[in-house]
């Protein structure tokens, strides 16, 4: 029972973050069907319907299952160890949130096993999803998976928006909050402010099919367009819910490989943010090819262009800081090094693809497939796996292997950009999306081959990281407390960390403790050890306030007073002089669980 | 890693009221989550009712009594709903235990009348976009309701106990009684849009 009760944060991120991989692999193995299917002009691997479902799995799985889970996995998991707490707020909504994603990804897997997956598109556009043209239960399928995976996003968008806030070690004021914690932060607002539209979205469209409402029927005074606007004012903070948690990894690995504090802290929060709030305003730009006001496509226009400067200004300071640095070039480094030429060249695209006339001509179009590959790979996928590179050893107590890693990085890397640069051309040579096959009179034949090959070398490359991964935690060198030397807390104690996180909640006086002070961590004393507690802070300066209480067990509990102990003192919780009382009986067993901690590191 | 003690919390008070409390935070967390549902869904509202030709389509216009009878009993209830977050502040467990039946009781009578709302909007959520928005408002906002009413019903029963005088219950309570005005709040929009814009 205790498996499937755990409300250690790092557990459930642990399983998070693997059963996200899973479905990185599956959907991998959908993908690679497409590139046989179309790999020959009138191939017959597949049927037109299996088709459908597949492009429709594949892009559903990537997005729902995948990234976004993946990316709020690495910040359940780091950011209560980067703000130097003990558990996520809300440790039970945590675990609640790990299942109902789980259930929402079986769902999907099953339905799709029992042909039943939904053929839609990723965005399940209305009239083809409605009850008119979608028959069967696949369209529904696809808005149940929406509601299960949106609940558990949101639910771990609450537990880090107040984690962040009100849990950060004593003195981590705001602006000593590590990069990739603000960058946490900024998405988890993104989630709480653009979910609710899906949630909504899927619902609406469930009724409309079930029980007869006319959100989206044009016949009964509804819309369709309305599916299109209330899609994308979720859909395009959706990406960058997968981005900005991305660029704080890239900041993370940059700061320690380059040997200094990165450069232009302030200008990177404000990147952050900003890039946060336009995240809202561009979501028109999906929907350039839907006759829309020509004032209206103008302000999108200019506002899609507008989010290239955040996005500028984040790259040029991580330029500059591996300038100014003694750059190591391990494999989390190559990674981030990977994202910046591949993000570049997909953020470019994003801004032709920002002007309505271009946006005409290429929309639904393989260059939009190649521009968003460019992005979600680039952007978000190269930093991540970067990013368990660098905490792998934290996670598991092991260093995955150099020499795999290298030849992972350039697999994917040179894989990746053969397979999809050549879709740009593809794009703009007039190859539509989602077509299950073409005629050998299309010039699109030779160059559909050349990418499937490609294909294969991006697979193989993910298949050494995979081999790599699971050899490592087995067989892996064993890692120290802070292999790489990094200046976050999260390498402040143990690789894996204990259950409590730390013995003694860390106080912080500077930006990189672990720089600032290399040989011993400042710590405060006082919480006992026979109660679960942690340290409740104020929001802007991180004064301490109260002693928070914890639901779940940690060692450190049990390693202290005795049960009796415990009981008679949760009765009389008000009488602070018995608090006292047991705070000094307990001390012992502090120095004790100390001198552990200290042992182990 | 080698530790220095820089600092000493044993002097810390044992429970932080308000913005002291992650519980607090949380619930604000969602509040905010659910505001956006609500505005999304006036916004499509809007939208519809900018598409449509007339305003309400092929139906009568919504009876006023039931949805504003609820109004103001809703408006009523945030007197008891501050004083009770005061005697919670305070600590005051018997005014706190009368406060949460009284409570109780004024989660529950909005409910009923509700359940005459429905039926006086005057169209069914599958005749046509107008009313399926209109089911839409308020069958979130009831949901809002019945929410609150379960998470009231609970802390009521809990105060009773003697888990009741504990200084985390009594935030609790200050916590339900924000979620309650949150609750009052964010039906006063809807309150305009069903009944009154079409009256416009």
């Amino acid at each position: 029972m205790g498996f499937l009760t755990t409300v250690d944060h790092k557990i459930i991120a642990r399983r998070y973050i693997i059963t996200s991989f899973v479905f990185l692999a599956l959907g991998g193995v959908l993908a690679l069907l497409m590139r046989l299917q179309l790999a020959q002009p009138e191939a017959r691997v597949l049927s037109p319907d299996r088709y459908n479902q597949i492009f429709t799995m594949h892009g559903a799985n990537m997005m729902f299952l995948f990234a976004v889970p993946v990316m709020e996995a690495m910040g359940v998991y780091l950011v209560p160890l980067m703000v130097g707490t003990r558990n996520i707020a809300f440790p039970r909504l945590n675990a609640f949130s790990y299942w109902i994603f789980l259930a929402g990804g079986a769902l999907l897997w099953i339905a799709f096993a029992l042909d039943m997956a939904p053929d839609v598109g990723w965005f399940a556009y209305v009239p083809l999803s409605g009850p008119q043209y979608g028959a069967g239960k696949r369209a529904d399928i696809w808005a149940q998976m929406i509601t299960f995976t949106e609940i558990a996003a949101l639910a771990v968008a609450v537990e880090i928006v107040v984690t962040v806030l009100k849990q950060r070690a004593p003195g981590m004021s705001l602006d000593r909050i590590p990069l990739f914690v603000w960058s946490m932060l900024v998405t988890s607002f993104v989630v709480i402010m653009a979910m609710p539209a899906i949630v909504f979205l899927s619902t609406s469209l469930i009724l409309d099919r079930l029980v007869g409402t006319h959100f989206f029927n044009p016949a009964e005074g509804g819309d369709v367009l309305l599916w299109q606007h209330l899609f994308w004012f979720f859909g395009h903070p959706e990406v960058y819910i997968i981005f900005l948690p991305a660029v704080g990894m890239v900041s993370s690995i940059v700061e320690t490989f380059a040997r200094r504090p990165v450069f232009g802290y302030l200008a990177m929060v404000m990147a952050l943010i900003a890039t946060g709030m336009l995240a809202f305003g561009l979501w028109v730009h999906h929907m350039f090819a839907t006759g829309l006001p020509r004032l209206s496509e103008s302000f999108f226009t200019a506002s899609s262009m507008a989010i290239a400067i955040p996005a500028g200004i984040q790259v040029f300071c991580w330029l500059a800081t591996l300038w100014d640095g003694a750059p190591l070039f391990r494999t989390p480094l190559l990674f981030v090094i990977g994202f910046i030429v591949t993000f570049v060249i997909g953020g470019l695209t994003g801004v032709m693809a920002a002007s309505v006339p271009f946006d005409t001509q290429v929309h639904d179009t393989y260059f939009v497939v190649a521009h968003f590959h460019y992005v979600l790979i680039g952007g978000a996928v190269f930093p991540l796996l970067g990013g368990i590179y660098y905490w792998f050893p934290k996670i598991t107590g092991r260093m995955m292997s150099e020499t795999l890693g290298k030849w992972a990085f350039w697999l994917i890397f040179v894989g990746f950009n053969l397979t999809f640069f050549p879709m740009h051309i593809l794009g703009l040579a007039g190859m539509p999306r989602r077509i299950y096959t073409y005629q050998p009179d299309m010039p699109w034949y030779g160059l559909n081959m050349f990418v499937s090959i490609s294909s294969l070398v991006l697979v193989a490359g993910f298949f050494v990281f995979f081999v790599d991964a699971i050899r490592s935690v087995r067989a892996g060198v064993s890692a120290a407390e802070n292999p790489w030397d990094a200046p976050t807390l999260e390498w402040a104690t143990a690789s894996p960390p204990p259950s409590y996180n730390f013995a003694q909640i860390p106080v912080v006086n500077g930006l990189n403790p672990l720089w600032d002070q290399p040989a011993c961590l400042m710590v405060a004393s006082g919480l006992r050890t026979d109660r679960r507690e942690l340290i409740v802070s104020t929001v802007a300066a991180a004064n301490p306030q109260v002693p928070g209480g914890l639901t779940g067990k940690f060692d450190l509990a049990i390693l202290g007073c005795s049960r009796d102990h415990r009981d008679a003192d949760r009765v009389d919780l008000h009488a602070v002089g018995g608090r006292l009382g047991i705070r000094s009986s307990c001390s012992r067993i502090d120095r004790l669980v100390l001198a552990q901690g200290n042992a182990r590191g | 890693m080698k530790t220095r003690v820089v600092a000493d919390f044993s002097g810390l008070p044992i429970h932080g009221f308000g913005s002291a409390s992650v519980t607090w935070w949380g619930t604000l967390a969602f509040m905010l989550i659910e505001a956006t549902g609500f505005a999304l869904v006036i916004a499509v509202y809007l939208y519809l009712m900018n598409l449509a030709a007339v305003w309400p389509i092929n139906a009568a216009k919504p009876n006023l009594l039931p949805g504003t009878l609820v109004t103001l009993i809703l408006l009523f209830s945030v007197v008891p709903n501050y004083l009770i977050s005061r005697w919670a502040e305070r600590e005051e467990l018997r005014k706190v235990r009368i406060g949460m039946v009284l409570m109780s009781v004024l989660g529950t009578v909005p409910l009923g009348v509700r359940a005459f709302e429905f039926p006086a909007l005057n169209v069914n959520w599958d005749s046509n976009a107008y009313g399926s928005i209109l089911w839409a408002l308020l069958g979130l906002h009831t949901a809002h309701l019945i929410t609150d009413l379960v998470d009231t019903l609970v802390l009521t029963a809990l105060m009773f106990t003697r888990k009741g005088d504990n200084s985390r219950r009594f935030g609790d309570v200050q916590d339900n009684a924000m979620y309650w005005n949150f609750v009052v709040v964010t039906w006063l929009p809807i309150y305009g849009c069903i009944y009154w814009i079409p009256r416009l």
